[in-house]
């Protein structure tokens, strides 16, 4: 689905993502992990088409981005931003509608079936009881799951989400990171998500991306990839794994001297 | 349904302008004075008088549209709903042609074109400087800060050029200098020009106004939705800064229309741009009639300066909007 060829990612001057050569394919769902500024986001928004490659070319079906019509590209790829500003007083609904836009090519006002997909999303994400309200009313929380909603009602075979799990309390990352995971197994969705927590992590990814921030990359499967050893190099902090009912736990070594004297 | 009835009530201000003034035309006139306008015939009082203010009120008409869709383009190319037709200082770099044809003494054509000038020199300018912006995906976040920096600061000198020459300018040619600038529609001719430019941004901003939503909602992100940014960042600042020269060339730079009435509509109709251009357009049109119609009565036979109302009017409309919005 998505193919990167010696992909450079540089951002003033820092080589963050050196010779990436990485193969998504289809209803694969893969965690890029790795610590602040060490280029999630902008390898994320490079594969979305928001940001140019420095060097090497991002393929999606085979295809060339740029050469993409973006109408066509926008009803094949959604994507899901770190955080947004809303300017006016648009409500819910006229968001996730917005999402709908890559459908309608030249009616002038929405059709049924575009309320009808956007109200599925809303309640997906158990947010139908807020579609009339403003969005600058919402919640950190509600306002992202908002979001989720629109992306959903793109109604896209790849999603490409940015900190899905940002702002939402324990429950809704549950429900949330499930909710991807299913779409990746039932409907052969492709999911690509940033994300720090390394248990919800690899609780529904099958592949992951580690990124070292200067450059170094290491992708595979989760069950390779996610090591405590190499998890601890990648993010810079010594990482402990527990095996609890056939679940891996990732937890943060602690210096428990260093701890007590505190 | 509701661009019908504001079709109507546009109707209503420009029949209601028509009549009123120092003489009044009385409604039982009305039909007649109507025909014979229509059939191009004046031969009774009222249907010359009509003629005479009818120019002056499609004249106020168009001003009024042109400054809220330029107004609403605005604001959404700069996602801010405190943007104005002005604030790009498009409206300052105006000022600066008609005051200098002003001081001196050109002929009125000449004022015109030297307003007309002074938009697009400062719309180039600005183009220049901010193309960045309005490409989009630069920065994460990204946005059109520099734009509105750029374009603020653009005014403010502008504005001391205004300033520098108000100051040295004679007592004779004074007066018509601080008309101009206020924004005054006496004497302006009814022109062709101002109703093409209308047309042809009020049939972009419609074909656009799926997609102004979309940019509204996402900025840079709305590229992921198929919207390209950077060509309707471009068209909607190009269009917007036609509309607003073609306003200021034609009557000055009337205050307040072009962020009063987008603001307004915004309010009673909801941010949806697909409802929101045609009811500004006419709501924008039926004010500044109205406005019009206003200065050129309340102290009759002396006419009021147009601008001079909008901004008595608009001031605590906005104020008492912007406290509702706090709320």
């Amino acid at each position: 689905m998505i193919t990167t060829e010696g992909l450079t990612l540089e951002v003033a001057d820092r080589t963050l993502v050196r010779d990436l050569d990485w193969t998504v394919q289809g209803g694969e769902c893969w965690s890029i992990i790795g610590r602040n500024g060490a280029g999630k986001s902008t390898l994320l928004r490079t594969v979305a088409g928001l940001r140019g490659a420095n060097q090497g070319t991002v393929r999606l079906d085979g295809r060339v981005l740029d050469d993409w019509p973006l109408e066509e590209l926008a009803r094949r790829r959604a994507y899901l931003a770190q955080s947004r500003t809303d300017a006016f007083a648009y409500s819910a609904i006229d968001t996730v509608l917005s999402a709908r836009h890559p459908y309608h090519a030249n009616r002038y006002w929405e059709g049924s079936d575009d309320h009808q997909a956007a109200l599925q999303a809303l309640a997906a994400m158990e947010v139908e009881h807020l579609a009339r309200r403003d969005v600058r009313t919402l919640s950190g929380g509600e306002r992202q799951r908002v979001a989720i909603a629109a992306l959903l009602a793109q109604d896209t075979p790849l999603l490409l989400l940015d900190e899905p799990a940002n702002a939402l309390d324990l429950a809704h990352q549950v429900s949330v990171t499930g909710l991807l995971a299913r779409l990746c197994r039932r409907e052969r969705k492709t999911v690509v998500m940033i994300g720090h927590d390394l248990n919800l992590a690899y609780g529904i990814s099958t592949h992951a991306l580690l990124l070292r921030g200067d450059g170094g990359w290491l992708a595979g499967p989760v069950a390779q990839v996610m090591q405590p050893a190499l998890l601890g190099d990648y993010l810079g902090h010594p990482i402990e794994m527990i095996e609890h009912g056939g679940r891996r736990i990732f937890i943060p070594f602690e210096d428990h001297h260093e701890r007590h004297d505190s | 349904m509701i661009v019908g009835s504001l079709l109507l009530a546009a109707l209503a201000c420009l029949l209601f302008s028509g009549t009123t003034g120092s003489v009044t035309v009385g409604l039982a006139e009305l039909p007649d004075a109507v025909d014979q306008v229509l059939h191009g015939r004046q031969d009774t009082l009222a249907a010359s008088l009509l003629a005479l203010r009818a120019g002056r009120a499609l004249t106020a008409f168009v001003t009024g549209g042109a400054l809220a869709l330029a107004g609403i383009m605005m604001q959404a190319l700069l996602r801010n709903p405190l943007a104005d037709p002005y604030v790009l200082g498009i409206s300052a770099g105006a000022s600066v042609g008609a005051l200098f044809a002003l001081l001196m003494m050109c002929a009125a054509v000449v004022v015109d074109g030297a307003a007309l000038l002074g938009a697009v020199a400062v719309s180039m300018l600005l183009y220049l400087l901010a193309r960045r912006d309005m490409r989009g995906g630069v920065a994460a976040e990204g946005g059109t800060s520099t734009l509105l920096l750029t374009g603020v600061i653009l005014m403010s000198a502008c504005m001391a050029l205004v300033t520098l020459m108000l100051s040295i300018a004679p007592e004779g040619a004074l007066r018509n200098m601080v008309f101009w600038m206020i924004g005054d529609l006496a004497g302006t001719p009814l022109r062709v020009l101002p109703w093409i430019v209308l047309a042809g941004g009020l049939a972009f901003a419609l074909r656009n106004a799926r997609a102004m939503n979309v940019l509204a909602l996402h900025a840079d992100t709305a590229r992921t939705l198929g919207i390209e940014v950077g060509r309707l960042r471009k068209g909607l600042f190009f269009v917007s800064g036609v509309l607003t020269a073609s306003a200021v060339t034609n009557a000055g730079s009337i205050g307040f229309v072009g962020l009063i009435v987008p603001h307004a509509c915004r309010f009673a109709f909801g941010p949806d741009h697909r409802v929101l251009i045609p009811s500004a357009v006419l709501l924008g049109g039926s004010f500044l009639v109205l406005c019009d119609t206003l200065a050129r009565t309340v102290i009759a036979p002396t006419q009021l300066p147009v601008g001079a109302i909008t901004a008595l009017i608009g001031a605590p409309v906005f104020l008492y909007q912007l406290h509702q919005l706090r709320k």
